[in-house]
């Protein structure tokens, strides 16, 4: 299973990446994208909108099946990446680099209440029982 | 309660085969790329288990006769032996039981090939039927029999590359028409839209023709390509575009119905007193997004509702079969509610692709 360390994640299967401007990126993970399989849409929220922690703020949707991606922690949309909007099937390709969305957090330390990879990883195995 | 599996289960897990529960039958979705399958059905050669179908052998002299009150489309249609022949099997208020292919084989010997899920349901309907009609003949299910779908432009030089002693007996077969070769049948059927066959096979021999077909170049394709190739190809599939509450009429089934004066069959009076209100229609998505089944779609004339949509990979674009009020028409631009949208699509007539090719416009 592809888990990077260095990344944060969420039980809804999102990975977080903080950045060096403080703000940061979010996408699905490798074991999200393998469980969907073929994407073919995906819906970004627009740049300048506030999240709230755990509000559904974009959806992929694969061949098999639509899936809401959730905010993994408040804040404000700063950017969104348009190249897989136009391209899903970057997720499926390298689901680390195809990112999603940035946020510029309310409270960085948010951040340090996500899950690491570690616990990822036992979040991911609990399921599979 | 345990998952039902085939005799090709073992084989694959070790394809690689995502695997999941369809209607109690644990079943691979897909072995990588859903989409790189169904490509490579329309374009190549790709194989499918569909084991967890029931063949039913219906044997006697009073089989012919027995089945013209049992199914709405008329087994008189079958006069050549192999012959096939698709129908629905209804209720008598009309609703489908099943749809289900019906394939001549002897005066005395009629074989059908049933949904699974539905199966069980279905030979006891058959069985209680023949009871009550004391019909001549006798209803034998055949879960021993193992069925592999090879479909797609490539697929009969393959099934004859690894079945040579079969070539003599297929090579003229039309299409809907199948031979035995042995105790093996033949069918030059599918649910793809393209070319190829359906083999029913004793299970103990499915491994290893499963194993020749995937040397000789027959791509392992799940249920997943199997159900964006039947979307495309503008085939119903049972408990989404109809079920027992749902007319034949109003599936997109009327071609399957006989109403030849003086035919009797169970669900005949009702289907003739019910006002037909609904159609089937294809939607092509003109907006970005995947059209799903149960979505709702508002016309000009009233409500309807997706039956079944997806990405179609042949076209690039969404696609969906719906049940719509009659009087929408071909080129309507009608809307659809996806989560918090109205996305616009148009009505066109299915099927959507078959043999490699668009059959609609895309612009």
């Amino acid at each position: 299973m592809n888990i990077p360390s260095d990344l944060k994640y969420t039980a809804s299967h999102e990975w977080v990446r903080v950045e060096g401007d403080g703000t940061v990126t979010v996408g699905i993970t490798d074991h999200a994208q393998d469980l969907l399989g073929d994407m073919v849409f995906v819906e970004n929220p627009a740049a300048g909108r506030k999240l709230k922690a755990g509000e559904e703020c974009a959806v992929v949707e694969s061949v098999k099946a639509a899936s809401d991606v959730y905010a993994p922690i408040a804040g404000e949309v700063v950017d969104a990446n348009s190249d897989v909007e136009a391209s899903p099937e970057l997720i499926n390709q390298d689901a680390y680099g195809a990112w999603m969305f940035r946020i510029k957090p309310d409270n960085a330390a948010d951040v340090d209440a996500l899950l690491d990879a570690a616990g990822y990883k036992a979040q991911v195995e609990s399921e599979a029982h | 309660m345990s998952l039902k599996q085939t005799p090709l289960n073992a084989v694959h897990r070790e394809m690689g085969a995502r695997m999941v529960d369809f209607g109690g039958w644990d079943m691979p979705v897909n072995y990588g790329s859903q989409i790189e399958e169904h490509n490579t059905v329309r374009n190549s050669v790709g194989m499918f288990d569909v084991s967890h179908m029931r063949v039913v052998d219906i044997r006697g002299a009073g089989t012919r006769a027995f089945l013209r009150g049992l199914v709405a489309n008329n087994v008189d249609k079958l006069k050549e032996a192999g012959k096939a022949l698709y129908s629905c099997m209804l209720n008598p208020a009309g609703g489908v039981i099943d749809d289900l292919i019906i394939y001549f084989l002897t005066e005395d010997y009629f074989r059908i090939v049933v949904n699974a899920g539905t199966a069980d349901k279905d030979v006891a309907w058959m069985q209680q039927q023949a009871k009550e009609c004391n019909a001549d003949c006798v209803i034998t299910p055949k879960p021993e029999l193992a069925m592999i779908a090879v479909q797609g432009p490539k697929a009969w030089e393959t099934v004859w590359q690894v079945l040579p002693q079969a070539k003599a007996a297929t090579e003229k077969l039309k299409p809907f028409q199948a031979a035995f070769v042995g105790e093996w049948m033949l069918a030059r059927t599918g649910y793809t839209g393209e070319d190829g066959t359906e083999i029913m096979l004793p299970a103990a021999e499915a491994e290893g023709l499963w194993r020749k077909l995937a040397a000789a170049g027959a791509a392992p394709a799940g249920l997943g390509a199997r159900d964006t190739l039947r979307l495309e190809a503008g085939m119903n599939l049972y408990g989404q575009d109809m079920d027992e509450d749902t007319s034949p009429l109003e599936a997109g089934l009327a071609w399957t119905v006989d109403l030849t004066p003086g035919r009797a069959f169970i669900g005949r009076a009702a289907l003739e007193q019910n006002p037909v209100k609904r159609q089937m229609v294809g939607l092509l998505l003109l907006d970005k997004g995947v059209l799903r089944g149960h979505q709702l779609v508002q016309t000009a004339h009233g409500a309807g509702e997706i039956t079944s949509g997806s990405f179609a990979p042949t076209l690039n674009r969404s696609i969906a079969m719906a049940r719509v009020p009659v009087g929408v028409a071909i080129g309507d631009e009608v809307k659809v509610e996806v989560r918090d949208k109205l996305l616009s699509a148009r009505v066109v007539k299915y099927p959507f692709a078959r043999q490699g090719k668009a059959l609609i416009a895309l612009d």
